[in-house]
């Protein structure tokens, strides 16, 4: 039987079961839309993971206090305070990093602060004026602290668009007070809106010298972040060795095992978050291939039940001239024709979800969400569900061309 | 030579330990353009017979030889194309496949030849019209009188023009008008088309159609005769 002829034979014979067909067909619909759901999810999330990291520049270093955990057994904190002014000095001289373009010290953490009666929940940041230029903030009314007024522990702030809105609704800000630890901060300046920078939120961020956050609102004399800037993408590495046997030699450190800080660059960060996504959409995948598995079962079960109820058929078919392989065809056309169809579902039932999700992520949640449709994931959907329509319908189109023809024209 | 001749064919089926000898050693020859009637109760191994001269079953032991070539030397392959291209099936229970027109019914064994698609068609309305179903074309199966299914069962038959037609209780099913058109149709086929035909019944009087009868019984040849007052379809409309 030519090709044409067999599609017809097998569309038909799918028709003639309409309901029980489409029924079929769901569990490899349902598999195909997890997997491109799963993926497309997948990529987008890598995606943001990257664009956020790239945010703060490929340059970038962050030096964090500590021990780096290793295992659940490490304790991660126990040298938090370990970065001290001493070391900021030390850092900024050329003779111990000569690659280091600039380094900002940097304090956060999360305090009410007041205008009158309304309260809001800040998250403070204590830092350089450099802030303005690594996380690309300018602000829109006003002006960034400068270095007078670090030096002068100045009890200035600048304000991000939510702080301003919470604090001041439609009233002006601009030299207005707020009040945080019992101290009253000017602010100089207010934060366009800015969605998430990297794993910041700016918008709901009270923007302080790093003096002034250290002394009056967290009372602490140490620093939770060191970010550093290399002077070229070449000098990356460099600078962390440099800064490392800095670091190493103010805390009297000789073996590199017992460090009580970590350096952490854009690209290892970039590369373990990828890792996690990866890992996850793997994951989730292989949970999505056990649902095309339990589809295809549920296949050759249907071809089974349909192989014996046709068998009068496969009987007539066999006298008037079928060969065996006419007959294997036929119903191995017919699983893979369902799995395909279910396939196809699946895809642009797959790809209208995620999208879905992609749209309420950015409109609702505010994440800078790309939706990726994925050929790859296509290609991949449509060739597992033929692929399993081949394998499970393989078995009951064996016994359906297997069957001898008395038998089966016998057969009531 | 002859068309069809067996020789000594035996058949035993082998049911759960249980053997039944259908056939214990049948010998005998049909010329091309004959219209033998294999008769016989129920369980004389008529049905057993026919399957195994239709190359649908295999004989257990005996020689059986179509064309003068033995059935041992066909491939799987071989017994698919000569059952296309040599041989018409007609059964009791029509075996017409459901949600499918007549033309389409007709036309499937056109699908497994190698008859060049661009006669197809052509093929078929003559195959319906020789049946006298072309009205009733696009009817699907469940629409039609047991008399017209099994015309249209015919005209899927006779449409690869096949030199041997086996016709399994073809009248079993229908009422005495439609029977009587059917053995018109294949006594028509017989005479004016020179098919050769196999017929199988158990009515003498359906029997009396053919030329010659084969009497079975109990797996053995009980009579094999000519039919010396052959009914004619024609007459008994005339009656």
């Amino acid at each position: 039987m030519t090709f044409p002829h067999l599609l017809k034979t097998a569309a038909l014979g799918l028709k003639t079961n309409k309901m029980r067909s489409v029924l079929t067909m769901l569990g490899i619909v349902i598999g195909i839309t997890a997997i491109i759901i799963v993926m497309s999810l997948g990529k987008g999330a890598e995606q943001l993971i990257v664009s956020q990291v790239q945010g703060l520049g490929s340059k970038t270093i962050i030096v964090i206090p500590g021990r780096e955990p290793k295992g659940p057994a490490d304790a991660a904190q126990i040298f938090s305070d370990s970065l001290k002014e001493r070391d900021l000095e030390l850092l900024q001289k050329k003779a111990n990093v000569p690659t280091l373009a600039r380094i900002m010290p940097i304090l956060f953490g999360g305090e009410t602060g007041a205008y009158g009666s309304e309260t809001y929940r800040l998250t403070i940041f204590g830092a350089s004026p450099l802030i303005s230029d690594i996380f690309d903030l300018f602000p829109k009314e006003g002006n960034f602290f400068n270095s007078d007024d670090v030096k002068g522990q100045r009890d200035v702030v600048v304000i991000g668009s939510k702080v301003k809105s919470e604090l001041f609704g439609d009233a002006p800000a601009l030299g207005e007070k707020i009040k945080i630890k019992g101290k009253n901060f000017r602010v100089i300046g207010i934060l366009p809106k800015k969605g998430q920078v990297s794993f910041f939120n700016f918008d709901e961020a009270a923007v302080v010298p790093y003096t002034t956050a250290g002394q009056y609102i967290f009372g602490i004399k140490y620093f939770h972040r060191f970010i550093i800037e290399a002077a070229s993408d070449e000098s990356i590495e460099r600078t962390v060795r440099d800064v490392q046997t800095t670091l190493r030699n103010s805390h009297g450190i000789t073996d590199p095992d017992k460090d009580d800080f970590f350096v952490e660059t854009q690209a290892d960060l970039a590369n373990r978050l990828g890792v996690i996504t990866s890992t996850l959409t793997l994951f989730l995948t292989a949970m999505a291939a056990i649902s095309l598995i339990v589809g295809g079962i549920g296949i050759m079960n249907i071809m089974l039940v349909s192989v014996t109820e046709r068998t009068r058929e496969i009987g007539l078919r066999k006298a008037i001239g079928a060969r065996e392989k006419d007959i294997l065809s036929q119903f191995l056309l017919e699983a893979t024709i369902l799995t395909l169809m279910g396939g196809a579902v699946g895809i642009v039932l797959g790809t209208a979800i995620s999208f879905g999700i992609s749209v309420v992520l950015t409109q609702i949640a505010g994440l800078n969400w790309q939706f990726s449709f994925q050929f790859f994931a296509m290609f991949l959907g449509l060739g597992v569900a033929a692929l399993v329509g081949i394998v499970f319908g393989y078995y009951p189109a064996r016994t359906a061309a297997r069957k001898s023809p008395i038998e089966a024209l016998r057969y009531e | 030579m002859a068309l069809i001749e067996v020789k000594n064919l035996e058949k035993t089926y082998a049911d759960e330990d249980i053997k039944t000898q259908a056939l214990r050693g049948v010998s005998f020859s049909i010329e091309s353009g004959e219209f033998v009637a294999i008769m016989g109760p129920s369980g004389s191994g008529k049905s057993t017979l026919l399957h195994v001269l239709g190359f649908l079953d295999r004989e257990t032991s005996g020689t059986y030889h179509f064309n003068g070539r033995s059935n041992a030397d066909f491939s799987p392959e071989e017994l698919a194309l000569l059952r296309n291209q040599k041989l018409g099936f007609v059964f009791q229970s029509f075996n017409l496949l459901s949600r499918t027109s007549v033309f389409d019914n007709v036309r499937l064994p056109l699908m497994y030849s190698e008859v060049p698609e661009a006669e197809w068609d052509e093929r078929t309305e003559e195959a319906i019209v020789s049946v006298g179903l072309w009205h009733r074309r696009d009817h699907e199966p469940s629409k039609l009188s047991g008399g017209e299914k099994q015309r249209a069962a015919i005209a899927r038959a006779l449409i690869m023009r096949p030199q041997v037609i086996f016709a399994d209780e073809p009248t079993g099913n229908l009422d005495s008008v439609s029977g009587k058109q059917v053995m018109k149709i294949l006594q028509e086929l017989n005479e004016k088309s020179g098919h050769t035909i196999i017929l199988i019944t158990h009515e003498t009087y359906t029997a009396e159609h053919a030329g010659r009868i084969i009497r079975l019984l109990d797996g053995k040849i009980d009579s094999d005769e000519l039919v010396t007052k052959r009914r004619t379809a024609v007459e008994d409309f005339i009656k």
